[in-house]
């Protein structure tokens, strides 16, 4: 007969030295694993109880003499971001330390628009005083604690913004026209005008170095191509867009933040709909940023609130707020897509992480692991009532939650109207325009 | 010569590619843990890419998980094989085995004579290493089974019916003649549980941290040991019975009773899930296989039968008797009745049941007890005379997972599976006869159309609950005129009645008078002004 038992030795299965690690040994037979879908369940319901308890996002707030009207990311460094107020004060903020780096000082009137070159070298500011002034950022040994600027231009009209190529030493600042400047030149390399309104925001195209778009105060969105001397398309919706963002993944598509408290993404191609709506703000959106994955988006509104959308999702997935902070003029994503830079009403820049249960700093693998699974955990049971009913749950202030309540009522009675009214009519006399073509008034070329 | 061997390897490596893919594709389908998805009926196309996505990954890792099996689990299954057809497998004796296995298997075959304390029961820690052994006349051990030594003995003085130990060996909870006594380590008393009665079971489901017990008067009942809070009492209604187990695949509580029925229970519930009539004659025994789709019953008209329990069909009838069953983890079935111990195996998975080993022990002996050790190829046997083990090659699991129970624990890794094993504590709820279906979605049951009366009945107690509801503000200057009440009032129940309206104009019950349209009558032109008109529309 042949015969074998299981006979284990104890050498094989433990550790040789005290300083050695344990052994493990693996076998993922699910017998041995009962109910694993219900362990699952648990941990799912865990992972979730413990994303909202590690839920603080607000990091901390740097504070100005003046309500903040702008902001200015620089490229080529992660730990420092430009401000510009209304009393005409920049600063170079350190974000790790949130102490004010440099001051520019110069600027009589609100400052309105700040940009960075790409490389980092130089700054250049805009304001109400109509003048543009151009500064050399000063490298970070120098002992000056405020810069002299390098140059500036007076000009007859106000200033609303600026912005400059992402490829490319053009910069063009929008006002009572659009004009596209050189750093060598004193006077504007082209000039663009289509209508007699003030144009009120610019963006530069992250993928098309010459294209740009900018919004005016006849609700119209227009791009521009710097390289010819008329502007390409003109879009008109039914309020005015505040703000403009490119998608630095896809740079066909931008979302544009609107009056009427939604953001409407579009891809350049074919403006005539929109591809997608976003909304949840309560008031006027203000301004809006892509992260750099371009998979998310940050707006900061009128409302007192932030709120971080995926690119692809109509409703928002986070909110921010708090009692101190006031309306949101100007929002910023930080370059390595994990915090989300706010300015003001109530003179202060505040930061917040981007995703509000992280965990900062360097992860051991294990760590990092068990974020991974836990993540994983929670996509897959989060349609379970008890753990969506944790995911879903925000804090919102009461404003806030009324009047989301009221917009709820009326689109649902507004919705129910049109029903009736098709379903009392003639088939096919009513027709309903899709959300994402229903504030658009026309497209012209 | 090192170039000819290559091509060589590598020809015998396309012969057998074939075969080792369809090996491969066996062993992925334990992996599996079911069929695919069927995606025909989905029209959203953006969730079935991402459905038939995760499908795949599903399959990739599966097929990895058996293509890693040769390394993650290197030790083989032990086996009985019988040279020859005459050698029968059933005919070889312990001793026999003994001789040809190695020094430190043969120290697992031992008696322990301990008369004065009579039958005694044993349990298991779910790692094999430490055994508990009750005598019935208030012998309480803790057998450590590496070395073999007894780590703690205490003599309570009192009839003790059944041990088990609670989630590790640090606890173990002994059924004592009127209550339920929960000891630590050392032996040491730290609960009495009174609620229970006087228990003749104890079982101890591990992912909820639940105590079964079911007692004299068959009541069965579910202690949360983790809080110390009863989870469920109920009253089976079915007499005194003292055969319980619990499946452990989905962790339901399984009663034999003297009528012949398996009843099978869930804390949440009082009346049992499933209700069996298993035997003619009463149930002496009852066993799961750990997969959760067999389970073995023996009565006392001399069968016992096997059963599916995805059908809750008969699969096999074997004749003869058993006071006590128990399934190994590799699904060996031991039988126990008098002295005599009978072990049936099913050869190459087939769920047929066949004679693999017998042991037959000193005349006088009387088995009370039989449990196979986890991951070992042992046998306890609990006995009149006190208890024995025994070798069955091929009984126990040759491959743990560390993290699911490690024979070779440490101090350390005990207690961080204790807090593991508390935070990953299973809700009461979770007990169901098919545990895969949480996370599943809920099929809508169709909804039944009501008759006529049954919705003429709800519009009216819809109205009633509206008249019972109005309160009409008293208005001044003139405002509030009966005219404008009236007016109002049946504004409002108009209102409720609605919904049930447009239900019933939908279903086309409700049938607008139609006028009638005269029959087209030809007249003469002269009288064509006497034609009944068309009613105006």
């Amino acid at each position: 007969m042949k015969v074998k038992t299981i006979s284990r030795s104890t050498d094989e299965f433990t550790r040789e030295r005290s300083n050695d690690l344990q052994r493990v040994f693996r076998n993922y037979d699910p017998n041995l694993r009962p109910q694993e879908k219900a362990v699952e369940y648990v941990r799912a319901l865990n992972a979730a109880k413990l994303e909202k308890i590690f839920g603080r996002p607000f990091v901390g707030a740097m504070e100005h003499n003046e309500a903040i009207s702008c902001m200015a990311k620089n490229p080529n460094h992660l730990k420092g971001i430009f401000a510009g107020s209304e009393d005409g004060d920049i600063r170079l903020w350190d974000i790790t330390s949130r102490r004010t780096v440099r001051k520019f000082p110069g600027h009589r009137g609100a400052v309105r628009g700040l940009t960075a070159t790409t490389d980092g070298s130089r700054l250049v500011s805009c304001g109400a005083d109509c003048i543009i002034r151009r500064w050399t950022v000063p490298v970070e040994d120098s002992s000056e604690d405020s810069v002299k600027p390098e140059d500036f231009h007076i000009s007859k009209n106000a200033y609303w913004g600026v912005d400059h190529q992402w490829k490319g030493d053009q910069f063009a600042t929008v006002g009572a026209q659009v004009d596209i400047w050189n750093h060598t030149s004193n006077a504007p390399v082209r000039s663009f005008q289509w209508g007699t309104d003030t144009v009120i925001s610019v963006r530069f195209n992250p993928g098309h170095p010459d294209l740009l778009a900018t919004s005016a105060s006849d609700r119209s969105i227009t791009l521009y191509d710097i390289k010819t001397t008329v502007p390409i398309k003109k879009l008109i919706m039914q309020t005015k867009t505040n703000s403009i963002a490119w998608n630095p993944m896809e740079p066909m598509n931008f979302t544009a933040a609107n009056e009427d408290g939604n953001c409407y993404s579009y891809d350049l191609r074919k403006l005539n709909e929109a591809t997608m709506v976003h909304t949840d703000h309560a008031a006027a959106v203000m301004d809006i940023d892509y992260s750099p994955t371009g998979r998310e988006f940050v707006t900061g509104s009128y409302d007192r609130t932030v709120r971080i959308f995926r690119y692809n999702g109509g409703h928002s997935r986070e909110i921010y707020h708090t009692s101190r902070m006031q309306r949101v003029f100007c929002i910023k994503f930080s370059c390595d897509a994990s915090y989300v830079i706010s300015g003001s009403d109530d003179y202060n820049l505040r930061l917040w992480k981007a995703m509000a249960s992280e965990q900062l700093g360097v992860l051991l693998p294990r760590e990092k692991k068990r974020h991974e699974y836990d993540e994983a955990l929670k996509n897959r049971y989060k349609h379970l009532p008890e753990v969506k009913r944790i995911l879903r749950h925000r804090h919102l202030p009461l404003p806030i939650y009324k009047a989301a309540a009221l917009r709820r009522t009326m689109t649902e009675s507004a919705r129910k109207k049109e029903e009736k009214r098709k379903a009392h009519s003639a088939p096919g006399s009513i027709s309903t325009k899709p959300l994402r073509k229903r504030r658009i008034v026309k497209e012209v070329e | 010569m090192s170039v000819v061997k290559v091509t060589k390897e590598e020809k015998k490596k396309k012969e057998t590619g074939e075969e080792i893919s369809e090996d491969l594709d066996l062993k992925a389908k334990k992996y599996l843990r079911g069929g695919a998805a069927n995606f025909d009926d989905l029209k959203d196309k953006k969730l079935k890419g991402q459905l038939s996505h995760r499908e795949f990954l599903y399959g990739a890792s599966a097929k990895a998980a058996a293509k890693y099996e040769k390394w993650l689990m290197p030790s083989e299954g032990g086996y009985l094989e019988a040279d020859g057809p005459v050698e029968k497998t059933w005919r070889i004796k312990q001793e026999d085995i003994r001789r040809e296995v190695d020094i430190s298997s043969s120290r697992n075959q031992h008696d322990v004579i301990l008369p004065e304390f009579s039958p005694y029961t044993l349990d298991f820690t779910s790692n094999g290493q430490y055994m508990a052994a009750a005598g019935r006349k208030g012998h309480l051990a803790i057998v450590d089974m590496k070395n073999m030594i007894p780590r703690r003995e205490i003599q309570v003085g009192e009839t003790v019916r059944d041990v088990v130990f609670l989630q590790d060996q640090s606890f173990f909870a002994a059924a004592q003649k009127k209550y339920t006594y929960i000891y630590g380590q050392e032996g040491i008393e730290a609960h009495c549980l009174k609620d229970q009665g006087a228990v003749l079971k104890l079982q101890f489901l591990k992912n909820h941290f639940l105590l079964a017990s079911i007692n004299k008067f068959g009541q069965l009942h579910y202690e949360d040991v983790s809080m110390g809070a009863m989870v469920g009492n109920i009253r089976t209604g079915l007499g005194r019975t003292d055969v319980m187990q619990v499946n452990p695949y989905n962790a339901v509580v399984a009663l034999g009773h003297s009528g012949g029925t398996v009843t099978m229970w869930k804390p949440t519930s009082s009346a049992p899930l499933v209700k069996m009539l298993c035997h003619h004659g009463p149930v002496s025994a009852l066993a799961f296989h750990p997969n959760g789709h067999l389970m073995a019953t023996a009565g006392k008209e001399k069968k016992i039968k096997l059963w599916d329990l995805r059908k809750f069909e008969v699969l096999q009838t074997l004749p003869g008797h058993a006071n006590t069953l128990d399934f190994s983890q590799k699904g060996l079935l031991a039988c126990g009745i008098g002295s005599f111990v009978q072990v049936l195996s099913d050869f190459s998975g087939t769920q047929n049941y066949s004679r693999y080993m017998n042991h037959s022990m000193v005349k006088g002996y009387k088995i009370s007890n039989l449990l196979f050790r986890p991951y070992e190829d042992v046998l306890g046997i609990g006995h009149s005379m006190g208890w024995s083990s025994i070798l069955i090659p091929g009984s126990g699991e040759p491959n743990f997972d560390s993290w699911v129970a490690n024979p070779f624990e440490t101090r350390k890794q005990r207690g961080e599976k204790e807090v593991h094993l508390l935070l990953d504590k299973l809700p009461p709820e979770t007990i169901m006869l098919d545990p895969t279906k949480i996370g599943t979605v809920k099929t809508a049951r169709k909804k039944e159309k009501l008759t006529k009366k049954e919705v003429e009945a709800e519009m009216e107690a819809t109205v009633e609950a509206v008249k019972d509801s109005i309160n009409m503000k008293k208005k001044t200057k003139g405002r509030s005129k009966p005219s404008k009440k009236l007016k109002k009032r049946q504004e409002i129940i108009a209102k409720a009645k609605r919904p049930f309206l447009e239900q019933q104009m939908q279903d086309g019950q409700l049938s607008i008078k139609k006028q009638k349209i005269g029959e087209e009558v030809e007249l003469p032109k002269s009288l064509q002004r006497f034609a009944r008109k068309k009613a105006a529309t």
